[in-house]
């Protein structure tokens, strides 16, 4: 069976996994926006994950999760050297790309880890970005240099006040409207009451507005429909027609109820996680 | 019976009995319904074969089989106790025997050319099979390969189920180099993910993969061939690339309700607890959750897997909701009667309307209308029409959809000039050849949602093909020839 090497391990916050994995085969190929799904033992829950970074170069790509449930947190305690059992990617469609103008792209939590690539594919192909990222606090911030460097302009939101705006992301976003500020197209990633908000700001004025999605996935590549959302009335599967979708045309009310499918197995696998230690 | 020992001869009118788990017992576990017969068994089965000579009008057992294997010449040795030499035979056409002895529909194919089930029931020849794959794998006898000398010709196989084994394990038996690509964390495509450890225990579908593996063929897991390399990239490396990626699409019902919470599909469903070995949970970290009643909609092999899985996963009712009648199931009725047997109740002539959901998000009920058949439609079946007012509520809380698949479009998705039909398969000619030169496609991609050994069989016809495209003769059909095939599949 093939295994794929951990070759850094670093944790971003308290509750943020970032792992480097040895997969040139998908580093070659990987585009900004798209996912992989991540197998961690051979007992392990296939899960999708964010890709924070690739490097066709040193042939790693780079994830980065929280730790909210027992898979996440199993990543969690794994070292440089260790193995993941099951690595697929890249999955989803690519961010697309062009150049629009002015991108405002906004971010909240661990979509910052997408953020990041997405960004910066914006900024290569051309485009003035206007990032805006948030967090509940200074110490949940993640990726905020990485980030600052594709920015052209940067705000940064703390839900506390600890840095920068005191408030949410959507609020910067509300005051460059108020300020009549050139806007093509906003690009969001994150909590889906975040990227729901987002979407509902920029719907009536007519702002094109790309969201993230991260339903519920078992195999990642279009077999199962574990994923599928409802866009514009219609199903679609979250792992082969996205994982972006308009957002002014998803509902957000679906994708919350079904990402609630599992709670109480949730919580049992992550109860016998922690005993067990 | 003592008018048989008599005259010995005699035929023995019925197959030997097939030891089974009883349905109490069977239905709280997932262990293999059938147990298998022993090595006595086998060789008076055999004996029940009358050998038949292939005449010009006569249909054989032969002829019903999609891989072709000599049944006459390998009961023969079974016959003869030599179990080694019989396995021996069968693997020349079979890559897979310990898997095709247990799903293929043999009462349709091989049994069902059957001299002696003119009359009484036919040689149990899947039976035999399976004993003798059985036999082998417990005998170790898969030690020796006989590996041939290499052609030096590299050949990539895309997706590991049927059909891609099929054409691994004969392009390998002749000397190519082959380099298997499989999306999953496992080989086997359906084998593994859709069919239950009580019809397919895993294990063997393991064995079976290993001993492909040990005839020289490369496997690359986790690689999704039109995400990594497309089917162009390959070509650039590969001498000739194999297609098989399965009918891995899911069919839903589009009615209104359709993604309330507990509603999946088989896929979904089958792959949890298969692939993911969910009914281990929490030993195994994916769930699954069943309801007190849960209502699969379908009527063929997929539906049956999902009731009796669902009784194993401890719902209180199962319940099969099929639109036509009980003669046109399309499940094999081994597989009905073993579902019958155990418990699950079939909702015959009844289709769903819509979906009814709680204030969560959750379905709680299925609105149901009752069918009557009326005339043949275009598949010979005849054509299920709603009886208007009929409609009638049955709760659930789980509600299986297994209706159908259908291909995979991430292969001609990502493949420009390779022509497809209207129903998304990949259009073939009788060899297996596309529209793209020194590319085969076979199984569910390109004959739609079908069986295991008829993809088997698409296996068997490509590789041949593809020998003889690697060896001697270069030449392929005209572009018009997969024009006409796209238009009239």
């Amino acid at each position: 069976m093939q295994m794929y090497e951990i070759v850094k391990s670093e944790k971003l916050t308290p509750d943020v996994i970032k792992l480097e994995i040895k997969a040139p085969h998908i580093a070659r190929k990987a585009k900004a926006g798209q996912f992989i799904m991540v197998t961690p033992s051979e007992h392990g829950e296939r899960i999708p994950l964010t890709m924070a970074d690739f490097s066709p170069e040193k042939g790693t790509v780079t994830i980065a999760a929280l730790e909210v449930g027992k898979t996440t947190k199993q990543l969690g305690k794994m070292k440089a050297g260790d193995s993941v059992f099951s690595l697929v990617g890249p999955l989803g469609l690519p961010t697309e790309l062009h150049k629009y103008g002015n991108v405002v792209s906004i971010g909240g939590g661990i979509g910052l880890a997408l953020m990041y690539p997405v960004v910066r594919a914006f900024r290569q192909a051309g485009n003035h970005t206007i990032n805006i990222i948030g967090a509940k606090n200074e110490k949940l911030l993640i990726y905020e240099n990485d980030i600052k460097s594709v920015s052209d302009e940067f705000f940064v939101c703390t839900d506390d006040g600890s840095k920068g705006h005191h408030g949410f992301v959507s609020d910067v976003l509300k005051k460059l409207i108020a300020e009549n500020k050139k806007i093509d197209v906003v690009y969001a990633v994150g909590p889906i009451i975040m990227m729901k908000v987002i979407a509902n700001i920029t719907k009536p004025h007519n702002i094109h507005t790309v969201v993230s999605l991260n339903p519920i996935m078992v195999d990642g590549t279009g077999m199962c429909g574990s994923c599928r959302v409802i866009i514009d009335g219609k199903t679609k599967f979250g792992c082969v027609d996205g994982p972006e979708f308009d957002g002014h045309k998803v509902d957000f009310e679906n994708l919350t109820a079904r990402n609630k499918r599992y709670i109480p197995e949730e919580q049992l696998a992550m109860k016998r996680f922690t005993e067990a230690k | 019976m003592p008018e048989e020992e008599k005259k010995p001869k005699r035929l023995v009118p019925k197959k030997y009995p097939m030891p089974e788990q009883s349905p109490q017992e069977r239905v709280k576990n997932f262990n293999e319904v059938p147990l298998g017969q022993d090595a006595q068994t086998a060789i008076q089965e055999s004996q029940r074969c009358l050998q038949c000579k292939p005449g010009p009008n006569r249909k054989l057992c032969m002829d019903g089989c999609p891989v072709e294997i000599e049944i006459p010449r390998f009961i023969k040795k079974v016959q003869e106790g030599n179990f080694e030499e019989a396995i021996r035979i069968i693997r020349e056409k079979q890559n897979l025997p310990a898997v095709c002895g247990r799903v293929c529909p043999y009462e349709n194919q091989c049994e069902g050319n059957c001299i002696v089930g003119k009359k009484n029931e036919p040689v149990g020849i899947g039976r035999l099979e399976r004993f003798l794959a059985d036999w082998e794998r417990n005998q170790q006898k898969h030690g020796k390969i006989q590996m041939p000398p290499s052609t030096g010709k590299k050949v990539a196989v895309v997706g590991a189920g049927p059909a891609g084994l099929t054409v691994a394990g004969d392009l390998a038996k002749l000397g190519h180099k082959v380099t298997m690509f499989e999306a999953l964390q496992y080989c086997g495509g359906v084998l593994i993910y859709g069919i239950p450890e009580f019809r397919l225990p895993k294990e063997i579908v393991r064995a079976e993969v290993d001993y492909i593996r040990r005839s020289g063929v490369e496997i690359h897991n986790d690689h999704v061939i039109g995400k990594l390399d497309t089917v162009d990239e390959l070509l650039k490396e590969y001498d000739a690339v194999f297609v098989g990626t399965g009918a891995g699409l899911p069919d839903w019902t589009n009615l209104n309700g359709e993604n309330l919470n507990g509603i999946m599909s088989a896929n979904e469903y089958l792959t949890r607890v298969n692939l993911m070995k969910a009914f281990k949970f929490p030993e195994y970290d994916t769930p699954i959750r069943v309801g007190e009643r849960v209502v699969t909609i379908g009527g063929g092999n997929v539906a049956m897997d999902c009731a009796r899985t669902s009784l194993r996963l401890g719902c209180k009712e199962s319940v099969i909701l099929y639109r036509r009648s009980d003669a046109e199931l399309p499940a094999r009725r081994e597989e009905v009667h073993h579902a019958q047997e155990e418990g699950v109740r079939f909702e015959l002539l009844a289709a769903p309307v819509k979906f009814i959901g709680d204030d969560c998000g959750n379905v709680k009920q299925v609105e149901a209308i009752r069918m009557q058949l009326g005339e043949p439609d275009a598949s010979g079946r005849r054509r299920p029409m709603k009886i208007e007012g009929s409609n009638f509520i049955i709760d659930a809380q789980t509600v299986l959809i297994a209706i159908g698949q259908s291909p995979n479009p991430l292969v001609p998705m990502t493949t420009p000039d390779l022509k497809t039909t209207k129903e998304g398969t990949i259009a073939v000619d009788q060899e297996g050849r596309t529209s793209k030169k020194g590319v085969w496609a076979g199984g569910d991609i390109a004959s739609g949602a079908a069986t295991v050994i008829l993809a088997m069989g698409d296996g068997k016809r490509a590789a041949k093909s593809m020998h003889r495209f690697l060896t001697e003769d270069k030449s392929w059909p005209a572009p018009e020839v997969f024009e006409k095939l796209s238009c009239e599949m």
